[in-house]
């Protein structure tokens, strides 16, 4: 090869290597928590402070752990999308209220709809610490023994609900 | 009704745009004089048409039309009005509009400013920038329309980013985007070249104001975007190497070789090959940090919204425009010769050492920069490239290029003898050396980078004070002396804030001071202050030293009512020789707050040199050869022809 025909050698290369990086995302960080007991909380409901609840109470069971917020502009992205998973009763999903008023919450609720079993209120961020959530929303399957089995950072869609929740939801029923 | 116009609008800027290209690009290769003289209307009418649906986004951002998608997301009926023009730039949809206009601009400086080159020349030029804004207006258009409506319209808008509600980050985008941008000319100069099969001097000469102009542009851009990181990050930092950042380095390092290797080939037919490959990466570069800050592959404090078929579409762009050009490059430059020939110690060695050093510091950035997307594409995990390594490999690289650029300017084209050269600049050598070493020793702590960085810092100034004397008096021999001088001011910044910066992060109580590099910083109050969209908590920080009050700073914490993000807004005492910096954190508990007080020695004159780098371009580009000369040149270019 001549010196010259390097130059459109690399830059194919380059090319490739850029629309190889299109399909991967760089926002998906392999979180350490998957695999790992899932933190226990107990924590007042948002609709009733005086109830609370507690992670414990779902052993046994496959649920969803939905971290949202009434100012997160993309939980209303997903929020249709949790609504419809909900509604087909594949799974339940819990709310995680996070850093929130409880007044814009219910109200943000009463507005869009309500896909949760329940929410609890974590007002000050502590479990959303536990649970390392840097982003709002961030979703959670958690199996029967209470370990987290996929974390989804970001809005879920109906791809991801379809391609790996589901399958995954499925065939944790059966373990 | 306006923002359709301004739809209207952008379609017919992409026909005319598809148009320029056929009618200039076809009718220079028959040598069509009538179709060739559709060219500069055509060029006009692509600027005026996206001017004006630049404007009619403008407009729909100062009545608050939240009936427009983009206006809803990126703007707020609290938002003052300054930032809501400058809305019109802050996201994707808006800053490529921006792109597009300022490419226009261009283009009309282009069609009115090559009146003396040859008809088929300027053509092809024209031709190529208008297949340019064709690629970026159908972009726009199928991907990212920015007059795109909202049904139901928005009670309200999200809020513009508040970040982004700062005066240096109006200035910022448009800065460098005409430096960006402005390379698209050299781009568009060297392909038309390639395509006339004729790269001589004369091309070389008519390419240099132009890139010198898109270099100033740039280097004032990249000054605004760190200057804004520093005191609106309220973090201190002034460069992060961050991807983003590096995406608007590469293309200043790569137009900084331009620069250089362009002077030999128009001085010596030199270097000629490379010289249009350089002009050619410089553009790509700029188009490759576009992909890289829109299609959201890299992770970057410019986060913005990814959209998979933006990333596709602009690195289809990409290939066509590169691609093409680097193709054109390979079946063409076979046939170009070498140029003129130089001895080992000349003028042209050592602009090419420059060249070398300079291509291998935008080649390690590149490195460094996809380095992480290498990585993952490969499945071997995530990283991330930090500072260390930028720092650790591009401080031995920068050395002696800034040793070389003291000794440039005295050695002469084709041959120069070592021994003379020596004699010439023994006392500038030792006398930056001693001062460089002692220096750091008057200001109490002596460490050997410092000394090392001011040594070089001065051998440049004073070389190239003493060059004053020899080289000729013309406005590009200043313009480069002054930029020279301009590197070796930010050299001194850099070295002496590396080197001496301090800083404390204290928990305060009102009444509570702290002790930072001889000052003492006393925290009067915080107070609950209201702004027009954000409710703040503004500390009273009373400054003094040796018991002489100094100064009184409101940093700020700020919580915008919109999207609900809190912001620190640093409070600065500039100075000459000093910044000093606090910040406001968060409250701690029973009435604490954590404060971070910084002392920053020199900081402004990392900005500083910037600025007059970018004076020196000033100078240079403005040399009356370029405005008069060209006349004649292009005389004898046509009789050539003949």
């Amino acid at each position: 090869m001549s010196a010259r025909a390097w130059v459109p050698a690399i830059f194919i290369a380059l090319l490739l290597l850029l629309a190889a990086g299109l399909t991967l995302n760089p926002r998906e960080v392999p979180s350490p928590l998957v695999g790992k007991a899932a933190p226990p909380f107990e924590l007042p409901l948002l609709s009733e402070p005086g109830k609370s609840f507690a992670s414990k109470d779902r052993l046994g069971s496959v649920w969803l752990l939905n971290v949202w917020a009434s100012w997160c502009v993309s939980c209303r992205d997903e929020h249709p999308v949790l609504l419809e998973l909900a509604k087909s009763g594949a799974v339940p999903v819990y709310g995680l209220n996070y850093k929130d008023r409880r007044e814009d919450g219910l109200r943000w609720l009463a507005a869009y709809g309500d896909p949760y079993r329940l929410s609890v209120v974590d007002a000050e961020g502590r479990i959303g610490i536990d649970y390392g959530v840097y982003g709002v929303p961030e979703t959670y399957v958690i199996d029967k023994r209470g370990v987290i089995r996929y974390k989804q950072i970001g809005p879920v869609t109906r791809e991801i609900v379809a391609q790996k929740i589901l399958p995954l939801v499925g065939q944790l029923g059966r373990e | 009704m306006i923002p359709e116009l301004g739809q209207i609008a952008l379609s017919l800027a992409l026909a005319v745009a598809l148009f320029l290209s056929f009618v200039s690009l076809y009718g220079a290769w028959k040598a069509d004089a009538s179709l060739m003289s559709f060219a500069r209307p055509a060029a006009q009418s692509i600027a005026l048409l996206v001017a004006f649906a630049f404007g009619c986004l403008v407009h729909a951002f100062v009545v608050n039309d939240f009936s427009v998608a983009y206006v809803a997301t990126n703007s707020n009926s609290a938002l003052p009005l300054q930032y809501r023009v400058a809305g019109a730039w802050g996201g994707h949809e808006g800053s490529l509009l921006l792109w597009t206009l300022i490419l226009g601009v261009w283009m009309t400086a282009v069609s009115l400013f090559s009146r003396h080159l040859p008809e088929e020349m300027s053509s092809r030029v024209l031709g190529v920038m208008g297949l340019i804004s064709a690629g970026f207006l159908a972009f726009m258009l199928f991907t990212s329309n920015p007059f795109d409506r909202l049904l139901p319209a928005a009670a309200d808008g999200r809020d513009l980013n508040p970040l982004l509600q700062d005066p240096g980050m109006v200035l910022h985008p448009p800065m460098l985007y005409m430096g960006y941008v402005g390379f698209s000319v050299a781009f568009a100069f060297a392909v038309a070249a390639l395509l006339a099969g004729r790269l001589d001097a004369t091309w070389a000469r008519w390419s240099r104001p132009w890139t010198t102009v898109a270099w100033m542009f740039l280097t004032v851009g990249i000054a605004l975007g760190s200057g804004w990181a520093y005191y609106e990050l309220g973090w201190g930092g002034w460069w992060f190497w961050d991807p983003v950042e590096n995406a608007s380095f590469m293309p200043w390092l790569c137009g900084t070789a331009l620069i250089h290797s362009l002077a030999v080939t128009e001085k010596r037919g030199a270097f000629r090959s490379w010289t249009v490959l350089l002009a050619i990466f410089a553009f790509a570069l700029s188009l490759l940090g576009t992909f890289l800050v829109r299609s959201g592959v890299l992770t970057s404090v410019h986060a913005f919204a990814v959209d998979p078929k933006r990333g596709v579409f602009i690195l289809a762009l990409f290939a066509l425009l590169v691609g093409g050009a680097l193709a054109l490059y390979v079946w063409r430059t076979a046939r170009i010769g070498l140029g003129g020939s130089f001895a080992p110690v000349s003028r042209e060695s050592f602009l090419l050492a420059n060249n070398v050093l300079l291509a291998a510091a935008a080649g390690t950035v590149f490195l460094g920069t996809l380095y992480p997307l290498a990585l993952d594409a490969l499945g071997a995990g995530k990283i991330s490239v930090g500072p260390q390594y930028f720092e650790a490999v591009f401080v031995p690289i920068m050395a002696p290029a800034l040793f070389l650029m003291g000794v440039g300017p005295f050695v002469r084209w084709k041959h120069s003898s070592l021994p003379e050269l020596a004699v010439l600049l023994r006392w500038a050598l030792a006398v930056s050396l001693a001062l460089g070493l002692l220096l750091p020793l008057a200001m109490g702590n002596w460490s050997a980078m410092v000394g090392f960085g001011l040594s070089l810092a001065l051998w440049v100034v004073l070389t190239s004070l003493l060059s004053l004397k020899k080289g000729a008096r013309t406005r590009s021999h200043y313009g480069m002396v002054v930029a020279h001088i301009g590197v070796a001011v930010f050299v001194v910044g850099v070295t002496l804030v590396k080197g001496y910066e301090a800083e404390k992060d204290a928990s305060m109580r009102p009444g509570d001071k702290v002790e930072l590099a001889g000052h003492v910083f006393l925290l009067e109050g915080v107070a609950s202050v209201a702004g027009p969209n954000y409710q703040a908590a503004r500390a009273k920080v009373s400054v003094s030293r040796d018991g002489r009050p100094l100064t009184v700073l409101h940093p700020e914490r700020r919580i915008y009512t919109v999207q609900q993000s809190p912001m620190t807004e640093a409070a600065i005492d500039t100075g000459f020789t000093r910044d000093l910096y606090v910040s406001l954190g968060d409250p701690l508990e029973r009435g604490a707050w954590l404060v971070k007080v910084q002392y920053k020695p020199f900081i402004d004159w990392i900005w500083g040199g910037c600025l007059i780098m970018a004076l020196g371009g000033l100078l240079a580009a403005s040399d009356r050869r370029y405005r008069f000369g060209i006349e004649k040149k292009s005389e004898t270019f046509v009789e050539a022809r003949a």
